[in-house]
């Protein structure tokens, strides 16, 4: 029997593209697991992904609850899109998916990327998606290390056995 | 299931070299497993283990995020402390078993 060697990862490169609760939580999570095994990990937020580490909007974020299929009520009865769109209950959805994580010991956005770089990962965001959104580093969470792009991203791609996850 | 000799002791270990007793575990043991992985422990990795073993061995899931809370150390120094995989490295010497938690 051959023995297969095997090749764990060095690296990941995580791209936060969307603002859900969800799509941010999705990365954060993959970025503090590797983080936990000891792989070199940096986050990059772009587009809407920014209000993950905008100061003002971190610990806000909010889920569809229109037009995404997976939504149920509790007990599992089909989510009406009507209901998702009445005010107010968008919010409520939103608050009620941040305690349940909360009970998971899941921590809020600002912590959670404390967590992250305090393990030695390190967050970046999207030069072209920030002069879009016309924000400044000042707007940016103090954990931001700093302001590329993608090409810089990239570069910090290098060296062998690196991933390039994107939400 | 293996068997491994620490400090004169046999204990039995799991595929990824986890105490499956507890009970076994002692202060000796702890420190002959992190001198296996190139680590020498001191007072402050001693006190870590110690909150990490009252904490699984009371039924409680550990994460990184409590082990930041304890009042033990914060989680940049348990990086420090544990380079690497921190909670993986540090459950093991504390002698419980392999974390089971995302966070």
């Amino acid at each position: 029997m051959s023995e297969e060697k095997k090749h764990p990862l060095n690296k990941v490169l995580i791209i936060v593209a969307k603002g859900s609760i969800e799509d941010v939580y999705a990365g954060l999570v993959m970025a503090n697991g590797a983080v936990m095994e000891g792989i070199e990990t940096k986050l990059f937020f772009t587009f809407f992904g920014l209000d993950a580490i905008t100061k003002k909007k971190m610990n806000s974020l909010h889920t569809s609850t229109v037009g995404n299929p997976a939504m149920t009520m509790p007990g599992g009865i089909p989510f009406p899109t009507w209901l998702g769109g009445v005010p107010g209950i968008e919010a409520a959805v939103s608050s009620m998916m941040r305690k349940q994580m909360e009970d998971l010991d899941i921590p809020p956005v600002d912590e959670f990327m404390e967590m992250i770089t305090a393990g030695g990962g390190e967050i970046f965001a999207c030069k072209l998606a920030v002069d879009m959104f016309k924000l400044k580093k000042e707007d940016l969470y103090e954990e931001v290390s700093d302001i590329i792009t993608i090409g810089e991203f990239y570069e910090k791609a290098d060296g062998q056995q690196t991933q390039i996850i994107f939400t | 299931m293996a068997e491994k000799t620490y400090a004169g002791v046999t204990v039995n270990v799991d595929d990824d070299g986890y105490m499956t007793d507890s009970s076994q575990w002692t202060k000796e043991i702890a420190a002959e497993m992190a001198k296996e992985d190139g680590l020498e422990l001191t007072d402050k990795h001693y006190d870590v283990l110690g909150f990490i073993r009252e904490k699984v061995l009371g039924g409680a899931t550990l994460t990184i995020r409590a082990i930041g809370k304890s009042g033990h150390t914060d989680i940049k120094s348990f990086y420090k402390l544990f380079p690497g995989a921190p909670l993986k490295k540090a459950t093991k010497f504390a002698g419980v078993a392999k974390p089971s938690s995302c966070v």
